[in-house]
Formats: structure tokens, sequence, C-alpha cells
């Protein structure tokens, strides 16, 4: 081997280094946990669920358009929604927020009393008990929160408990927008 | 009061790794013995001050001072003792503690065990150890301070998470930064020799005990923390290639390397600017560790609550350490003379495709580690790289290396005799061959893989015992010249062997668990008998149990074996109040065929109880193997050339082949 090119072969790990932390460098500014959904923008796909409640009215994709919806996956069983339940709780307090839930493979007796304890947010309610629908949506567990616009189309999703920082930072100004 | 003098120490040892950085680094340069005799002053008193913060920040824990803001957020005073002191680095800030106090205990053993190294070289190493600690003691300071106060004072403290209560968690992390940090020391000593210039047989004998102490720490290290979750997340499995378990095993294979390319450099004056090479990278890799786990760039079960500044400050730091090392070696290194020459087939060609192989699955590590990240910043998508990426690339990589293993002891250095080789190996590969149709016997239709595997394991292992028994005449003299022998034989030949027979039991565990394993997963009623790879498991029920912080359901089952008495399980289901968190406690009955390994799930409405049952085969081999390799290591240090071998520096060329002679 040539000399010169020996010199560039030692040069070589510090330039591997060099390319390695500019990523690493980007990775710091972006979040590992946004999971994007491949639904992204299209429509909510077809489905067609019972009430928890069988007095109270059924959940279908028909009832997500006409108004921007927020529909909220969500189990009794599941700690980080009992943590997310008040933000909930503030939301549907708020005028004009359509706030739809998806109890997700849960025993609806046990969810109707858990929804008893904390409050029902929830202007409608649908029974996902095996969790098929959830399958459709592509949820990755629960809580799960995704945005859908007057067409029916979904536009953003978030993935755990929302936070008070993600609801004003995050998915508000996104309802604003798609009021407008 | 206690911990306002914990603060004082440690921010004194910050000062005192300032002098330790300086002083001596310009007394090697200068030839002053004064200013280079700082340095092991200032390593003792910084040893000395480390030592009374960790203690201090004990002591809280111990005594459950909820006024230190980290103590109310990880601790609880209904937790048992042992977590309590545990707790002390089941966070992120008590952890980073726990590195420097090793970091300043290593730089403590260069003064009590580097006697006989050359002056400057010793002001050198231990200033670079000071570098290093002042990195880690400022970003312990400055942004993850474990004695910053809380008011007003909880009345009491968030607990520790419920998973992380458990023996495993007393001894991994301690072991594992043994290691990471231990080889800071081969670092520093390969960032002194580029500053010198000089690297020779004398300097690879100094490095190769550290090497092989940090190395023998991590591999124990690495396997606690295994082993922890297979009998604590309950899903039976050992390994996830999560990016943090990767984190530590990166620098595993980079150091694994090192071990070897060192024997290289020591013996035949070769390899020299590699093996620096490779101490920078296995450090490297350590910190690197140290940066995915604390920055929040990668998704990990385990990775600690993470802060942005935190992760600016490490890479900022690796920057520095990283970058400014690699310059030094791409600058000094080409002036690095090569000395021995080899033809491929020797112990030195064979130890350069170990190395080879080595590095390269370092870097297949690496890269599925980062992969997402790389996707991620390059804006293309969104992935996660799995078990089956590993897997794939992995078993290409090892296989080759694993029938190096079993060939290694009989090549010869410089040349070895092709024709020798092949006739030794002749015996060991029909042995093999036997173990691989019983095999065949005994799996018939099961995988290639796992046959694979097996014979692996059988060729590593049957070549050992046949190298040891050529050794010392087994069956050619008599028993007292064989004894006489055998005891005449170097123990770093021991330490290799055992190593390597660690490495073999090492290979049949994973093979025979990944291959063979047997899972039943259903609902049982009590009295029901599941049958699970012949086992017979009679399900006795469920009872309630009340723990000293928990609460919980245990579930017992008995397996009748063929002969001996009745093996009793007893998995629970433990639910933590303080956290709220539930936890599951495996049942697991090991022997040496293999693990029986019970999982208590949810009750249904019938009465019965959902349960998962395994049968593991010689899955406890796994870490039998990697405690079989770290006593290699121990055996190998114990050599008696790394007590009294290497006294005098060897200053001319010739000299070292004199070394080079004796394995």
């Amino acid at each position: 081997m040539f000399s010169g090119n020996r010199r560039i072969l030692y040069l070589l790990p510090a330039a591997v280094f060099i390319v390695l932390c500019g990523f690493l460098l980007r990775g710091l500014s972006l979040d590992p946990a946004l999971v994007p959904t491949a639904l992204i923008d299209k429509a909510v796909p077809h489905f067609d669920l019972a009430p928890l409640d069988s007095q109270a009215s059924p959940l279908a994709s028909a009832d997500l358009s006409g108004e921007v919806t927020l529909v909220n996956v969500f189990a009794s069983w599941c700690g980080p929604c009992r943590i997310e339940h008040p933000l909930l709780m503030e939301i549907a307090e708020m005028d004009n927020i359509n706030l739809y839930g998806i109890n997700y493979k849960d025993d609806p007796a046990i969810a109707r009393d858990w929804l008893t304890e904390l409050g029902d947010p929830f202007t409608r309610i649908g029974a996902d008990r095996d969790g098929r629908v959830a399958i459709e949506l592509g949820v990755y567990g629960v809580p799960e929160t995704f945005l859908i616009d007057r067409e029916g189309r979904i536009r953003y999703k978030h993935v755990g408990p929302i936070s008070e920082e993600d609801w004003s930072r995050e998915l508000l100004p996104l309802i604003r927008n798609l009021r407008q | 009061m206690i911990s306002e003098i914990g603060h004082i120490a440690l921010i004194l040892s910050l000062t005192i790794a300032l002098v330790q950085g300086t002083a001596p680094m310009i007394g090697a340069a200068r030839g002053d013995g004064q200013l280079m005799a700082i340095g092991k002053t200032a390593a003792l008193l910084q040893f000395f001050f480390i030592s009374i913060a960790f203690l201090a920040l004990m002591n809280a824990y111990v005594t459950s001072d909820f006024s230190l803001a980290n103590v109310a957020q990880n601790s609880h005073s209904a937790k048992p003792m042992l977590y309590k002191i545990a707790g002390v680095w089941g966070n992120h800030e008590g952890s980073l503690l726990l590195w420097v106090l090793i970091l300043a205990t290593f730089g403590a053993a260069v003064v009590f065990f580097g006697g006989n190294l050359p002056p400057t070289l010793c002001a050198r190493v231990l200033a670079v150890q000071a570098f290093i600690a002042v990195g880690f003691l400022s970003f312990t300071l400055f942004t993850s301070n474990p004695f910053e106060r809380l008011f007003p004072v909880p009345l009491d403290g968030n607990g520790l998470n419920p998973l992380l209560q458990d023996p495993g968690l007393a001894f991994h992390p301690p072991f594992l930064y043994l290691g990471y940090v231990g080889f800071s020391i081969a670092f520093s000593f390969a960032i002194a020799a580029l500053i010198e210039g000089r690297v020779d047989a004398a300097w690879a004998r100094w490095v190769r005990p550290w090497t092989l102490v940090a190395w023998s720490f991590l591999t124990i290290g690495i396997a606690l923390g295994s082993w922890w979750a297979y009998y604590e997340l309950g899903w039976g499995g050992w390994w996830f290639w999560d990016p943090v378990e990767n984190a530590s095993f990166m620098p595993w294979l980079a150091g694994t390397a090192l071990l070897h390319s060192a024997i290289v450099c020591e013996k035949r004056d070769a390899l020299k600017a590699w093996t620096i090479l490779l101490a920078i990278v296995t450090f490297s890799l350590s910190l690197l560790g140290t940066f995915l786990v604390r920055s929040g760039v990668l998704t990990s079960v385990h990775a600690f609550a993470t802060d942005p500044a935190r992760g600016v400050f490490i890479l900022a730091f690796l920057v520095v350490v990283v970058g400014g090392s690699l310059a030094l070696f791409a600058i000094r290194a080409p002036q690095l003379k090569s000395g021995g020459l080899f033809s491929p087939v020797s112990r030195e060609g064979g130890l350069v495709l170990n190395n080879l192989l080595l590095t390269s699955a370092a870097a297949t590590v690496l890269l599925g580690t980062l992969y997402p990240l790389f996707v991620d910043a390059l804006g293309i998508g969104k992935i996660s790289v799995g078990p089956p990426y590993f897997n794939t690339v992995f078993i290409p990589l090892m296989t080759p290396l694993v029938v190096l293993a079993g060939i290694a002891p009989v090549l010869t250095w410089k040349r070895a005799d092709l024709y020798g080789v092949f006739l030794r190996m002749k015996f060991v590969a029909i042995l093999t061959l036997l173990v691989v149709a019983w095999c065949l016997y005994e799996t018939w239709g099961s995988t290639f893989l796992g046959t694979l595997g097996i014979g692996l394991s059988a060729w590593v292992g049957i070549g050992v015992l046949v190298d040891m028994g050529a050794r010392v005449g087994l069956f050619r003299d008599r028993i007292r010249v064989s004894l006489s022998k055998a005891m005449r034989t170097p123990r770093s030949i021991y330490g290799m062997n055992v190593a390597h027979i660690g490495l073999a039991f090492l290979v049949a565990g994973i093979t025979a668990s990944s291959a063979w394993r047997t899972e039943v997963l259903r609902v049982v009623q009590v009295g029901e008998t599941v049958s699970v790879s012949g086992y017979e498991f009679v399900f006795h029920g469920v009872e309630k149990i009340q723990g000293p912080n928990y609460s919980g359901e245990r579930g017992h089952f008995s397996v009748n074996g063929d002969t001996r008495d009745a093996i009793q399980l007893f998995p629970e289901n433990r639910f933590y109040p303080v956290q709220q968190q539930p936890t599951t406690e495996a049942a697991i009955y090991t022997s040496w065929r293999g693990d029986l390994y019970a999982v208590l799930g949810e009750p249904d409405a019938q009465g019965g109880w959902s349960a998962r049952l395994y049968f593991n085969p010689l899955v406890a081999w796994i870490w039998l193997g990697a405690l079989v390799m770290a006593l290699g290591g121990a055996i190998s240090l114990s050599d008696r050339r790394h007590r009294v071998g290497a006294p005098h520096r060897i200053m001319s060329g010739k000299a070292n082949n004199r070394v080079a002679t004796n394995v």
C-alpha cells in the first residue's frame, strides 16, 4: 500500500465518527416515540360499533364526519388512561369539541364502573370488545387519540396519554386550523 | 448536613480532577518529576472524595431522607433495605455517581499496581483518566446533581420501579460499569502511547491485564442483565436486541477483539496501530452507550428519564474525547513501526481473522441500533430494527468465529504447520461429527441451525480438550510426567482454554434454548394436568399473598419427573400500590437439561387461570458459559508474567523476540 493511501486510511475512523455525530445531533431534536400512521390524510376505515351502554347511542365511522372530532381509544385496565383522564374531562368541558371514545378490549360492566368513578367525557362510546376496529385503525396500544377532520379523514394521531403540553402545543392548534 | 458534605466532596473532586488532568501532562512533557508525581496523589484524593460523595448519597437513601429530590423521586420508606441501597444506582443521577466512583477506583488502582510503569507513561495515563473524570463530574454537577434539595419535603417518596426491585439490579449495574469504565484504562494507555509516540511489547503487556479485568466484569455484567430479563420480564426470553442491550454488547465485542489483538501486539510486536485503534473504539462505544441510554435518541425499555440538555452535554463530551483521540490517532499512528511478519496461516493470521469478524459484528450491531435514527434523521420514514435483522447477520459472522476458536490452540506463531493442524483437527472433526450425529438422532427432523449450533459448540469444546490433552501428553506420557507438564503450562493457556470452553457452553445454550424451546399458553383449571415437552405440570390453584410493599397472587404448579420427587413451582403476580404497577414473577426450576418456567396470567370467569408454561432446554448454559468465560479471564489475569513479567521496559527491537517464544 502506498504511504499516501495509508494516511487516508488512518483518517477514516475520525471521518466515520464525524458523520455519526452529525446523525446523533440530529437525533437529539427528533422524537423516536412519535409513531406515524399509514392512515394519515386517509378516510377513517369503515366500522360500526355497539354502544358501551345499551341505552346510549352507538359509534360508527359515519358519525365521524361533518365536525372536527377527537376519537380516544381507552380501556379500564390501562394505567396511562387513568393519568390522561382528567385532561379528557377538561377537553369535554370546552365548547364545541366532539370527543368520542372507543373502549378497547374491555369488559363493558367494568368500563362503565370506571367511567362512573372518574367521569365520562365522551359524547359517544363504541365498545370494541375483540379489538377488531383498533386493528383497522392501526392502534399500537392504549391510549391513542385520533384527530378527524370534517370530511372524515384522519389528520393526526397521538400515541400514549395526552399531556397538557401535547394538548396546547399540538392538538389544539391543529383543531383550530381544521376548523377554518 | 451529610448530603452537603457529599455535594462539597463532589465539587472538590472536580477541582482535583482538573489538576490531575493538567499538571502530570505538563510534567511529562517537560520531564519534571515533581509535576508528574502530582498525578498519583491527585488520583488517590479523587478516589477518597468521590467515595465520600457516594457514601453520603447512600446514607440519604438508607435513612430515607426525602429532602433530597433524587431520593424522593426514587425511594420509599417501606422499601426493603437491599433495594434502598441498590436504589442509589437505580436512577440517572445516582448511576452517574457510581460511574465516576468506579472511574476513580480504576485511577487509584493504576497508582497501586502501576509501580513498574515508566513515570511519563503513568503520568499521562492518569492525566487522560482525569480528563474523562472532569467530563463526567461536570456532567453530574451541572445537569444531574444527585444532592439537589427539595422543598417542601414530601412525607414519603415515589418508590423505585418494581421491576428494578430485584437482587439482579443490585449487582447488574456495578458489574456493567466496572466493565465499561474499566476500558477507560486501555483508552488512557492508548492515548498516552500516542502522545509518547511509542508502542512496544511492554506497553501491550501493561494494557492487557486492565483489558482482561474490564472484559471479565463486562461479561458478567451483561450476563446478569440478560438473566434478570429472563426471570423478571416473564416471557422466557433472555436477549431482546434492545438498543440498551446493544449498547453494552458493542463494547464487549470490540473489547474481545482488543483482548486478542493485544496478544499479537505483545508477542509479535505487530498490529500496533490496530490495537491502539481498538482501545479507543472500545471505550468510545462505552461512551456512546451512555449517550444512547441517557439522551433519549432511541426508544428502549430501560432508558433513563431523558432530558435534551443532558443529550447535548454528552454529545459535546463525545466529540471532544472520541473526536480528539481519533484525530490524535490519525496524526500519530502512521508513525508507529510495525514489527514481526507472519504468514496467513499462523496464530497471528487467526487472530487477525478473529478481529475482523468481531469488529464486523460490532459494526453490524452499531448499524442495526442506529439505523432507525439514520432513517428518521434523513426523513425517509420511521422503522425499527429487530431480532430478524440481528439473527440474520449474526449467525454468518459468529459461525466462522467459533470454528476459528476451535482451531486456535493448534496454530503456532509466525507460520503454522498446515499438515499438523490438519492432522490434529481431523481427530476433533471426527468427534464433532459423532456429536452432530447424536444430536440429529435425538432431535430428528428439527432445524438445521440447531444442529449447526450444537456442532459448533462441540467443535470448540472438543478442540480445547484435545489441545489440553496434547499439551500435557495425556495417555502418551506417564501420569507423573503429564502432571508436571500440566503444572508448567502457563496460566494464560489455561485462561484461553477455559474462556473457550465457556464459549462452547454459551453457544450450546443459545442454540438449544432458541431451537428447541417449548411454550404452552392455555387456561388451566385446578387439578388439571398440562404436558410440556414431556413434563406434566399439575395446577393446584392460586392463593393471595402480601409482601412488604406489594400484594398479589401466587399460583402453585407441581411437575412430576420420572424418578425424582415432584418439583414445586410458585409463579406470582404482584401489585405495587406506591407505583400503581403490576409485575409478574416467573417460577423457574433450573437443571442441566433445561429450565421449567411457569408464568401466571389472569383469572377467567369460570374459575380457571391463564398460564404460560415453558421448557427452555440448556438455557442455564448461557449464563454458565458467560461465567466460565469471565473465569477464563481471571485465570489469564493471574498469569505470572502480568505480575513479574514486565518490570523493565524493553528498549531494543531484538529483545522483543525473546518474549515471543514462550507460548
